[in-house]
């Protein structure tokens, strides 16, 4: 299932905040949307996602999503979002108990994706007791369980420390390779951007709208931090948003 | 790299620390007797008159007596009963309507003021009309309980389901999750914490309430033996009575506090 975005504009009021976005997101690619703070990322995501309604402009879902997917599109979110009251295997069973599936069904969903997120041995563990970067991982198992068309991913890694999201993107890298799956990936860090993206989406300040796509066509596996032309494309991206990202810093904030 | 280290220099004073009390357990326990000790001290040795204050030794055989009367399973059967049903049904009502009013527009524009309105009275000041509505036997009593609980009870859920973290919520849409079983699920859970904290409030408010209404009329219930206590200045059956109040406040403070070691383990 591919999402095709169709002139979307979302006015909060009066503010103008995007603006015309025109934007693939192909199936089985990982697309970043990057752009400087306040240039309405956050919000493009909860729009492909149907969280809220553009002003103007549709999403579309081309094409029908996979047999078995439960929730076509699905969030990781940045502050993991998940219920600090049940255990690992319960936050992921949550999403599950809505859906027609039997209590064997569902147990051996759980424990597949567990599997895959390698968290089986944290199974009855409550998320007090895990680091950040273990509750993002039960967040993206929470996220696989359903079986995602798209996912929306909305800074996964930007409230965890810089070793623990390498850590997490090669992980993301590993099950990308594993199994490919399609992504809306936003993010401030240009770094992430650049290792996970098939096509990098770099928004204008706001009212955001689309600066460039840059295309990456290195295979996800191939990518280390030190890749020299990755470092090339990072010094593009950034600049082309230096200059956005500057002015932004300096704008008031609209409350 | 010397290896000579400066001879001279101050240590960096310490100014940390405090602000985070750790009280010893027994303390509590030795400051109650301790007390006691010198209130029996003092009685036994005239400095203190039987007039003023009867010693604690006299309280305790009062009480006594009153267990081998059989009278104290009475007393504290009519209050306990009092109190649990007032306060249960003052607290799930509550909870219904302080949930409404966290989740429905129309619930929040309709009640709130309601609430706001009738909180501040003194439901003790209403029992003479409760008398009227309910009868003189134990529905005025245990109305007045529930009156006075419910509106605690209102004001602490609504407050906790508007505190649910929204993030929560958003997850709980964005999963598809059904409407019933994000408030299960999400906002109930949520505003636990909540819910707890105004349970102790509304628990504590319900034990005064209990007291007032049975030294009103009541023939059995502790409140009732205060009283005549009072009216005969038996000052030693007063403190027996009184004493026994606060093992119920205790009492029924440790039960909130196991419910909500089991019910919030989840906590940091």
């Amino acid at each position: 299932m591919d999402l095709s975005l169709r002139d979307i504009t979302h006015v909060y009021d009066e503010l103008e905040v995007l603006s015309g976005i025109e934007l693939e997101i192909p199936h089985g690619q990982i697309v970043c949307i990057i752009g400087p703070s306040g240039c309405g990322k956050s919000t493009l995501l909860r729009l492909i996602g149907g969280l809220e309604r553009p002003t103007r402009g549709s999403v579309l879902q081309i094409g029908d999503p996979p047999e078995g997917s439960l929730s076509p599109l699905t969030y990781i979110f940045q502050d993991f979002a998940l219920l600090p009251w049940r255990t690992v295997a319960g936050n992921v069973s949550l999403v599950l108990e809505d859906q027609p599936l039997g209590a064997r069904e569902r147990e051996e969903r759980i424990a597949g994706v567990l599997a895959r997120t390698k968290l089986s041995d944290f199974h009855d563990v409550l998320p007090k007791q895990l680091s950040g970067g273990m509750k993002q991982r039960v967040a993206i198992a929470r996220a696989l369980a359903v079986d995602p068309a798209v996912l929306l991913m909305d800074e996964p890694l930007s409230a965890l420390d810089s070793q623990t999201s390498e850590l997490l993107i090669d992980d993301l890298v590993e099950l990308w390779t594993r199994e490919p799956f399609t992504a809306c990936y936003v993010t401030h860090n240009l770094g992430e951007a650049v290792r996970l993206g098939h096509r990098v989406v770099v928004l204008s300040r706001r009212p955001g709208a689309i600066r460039e796509i840059v295309e990456i066509d290195i295979p996800l596996a191939e990518r280390t931090a030190t890749h020299p032309k990755l470092e090339d494309l990072r010094q593009h991206l950034w600049n082309l948003m230096r200059e956005e990202a500057q002015a932004a810093d300096k704008e008031l904030a609209h409350v | 790299m010397s290896e000579q280290k400066p001879q001279t220099g101050t240590p960096v004073p310490f100014r940390g620390g405090g602000f985070a009390p750790k009280p010893p357990r027994i303390v509590g326990l030795v400051v109650f007797v301790v007390l006691i000790a010198i209130w029996e001290w003092g009685s036994q040795s005239g400095w203190i008159s039987q007039l003023v204050l009867p010693a604690p030794s006299e309280a305790f055989t009062a009480f006594k007596e009153l267990a081998a009367s059989g009278n104290l399973w009475k007393h504290v059967s009519a209050s306990v009963s009092r109190l649990v049903i007032g306060w249960t049904a003052g607290t799930l009502l509550g909870l219904l309507v302080g949930i409404s009013i966290g989740l429905f527009s129309l619930a929040r524009a309709g009640l709130m003021p309601l609430v706001s309105a009738i909180f501040p009275i003194p439901k003790i000041a209403l029992l003479p009309l409760f008398i009227i509505w309910f009868g003189i036997g134990e529905g005025s009593k245990v109305a007045t309980i529930l009156f006075g609980t419910f509106f605690p009870t209102v004001i602490a859920v609504t407050g906790g389901v508007d505190n649910v973290d929204r993030g929560l919520i958003r997850m709980g849409q964005s999963f598809g999750m059904k409407w019933t079983s994000i408030v299960r699920k999400i906002i109930l859970p949520g505003a636990m914490p909540a819910i707890l904290s105004g349970c102790r409030i509304s628990a504590s408010i319900a034990i005064v309430l209990l007291v007032a209404a049975e030294m009103i009329g009541a023939e059995f219930g502790i409140g009732a033996y205060v009283l005549l206590a009072g009216s005969l200045m038996a000052t030693d059956q007063l403190i027996a009575g009184v004493a026994m109040l606060s093992v119920l406040g205790l009492s029924v403070a440790w039960l909130i506090g196991r419910a909500e070691k089991w019910l919030l383990n989840w906590r940091t």
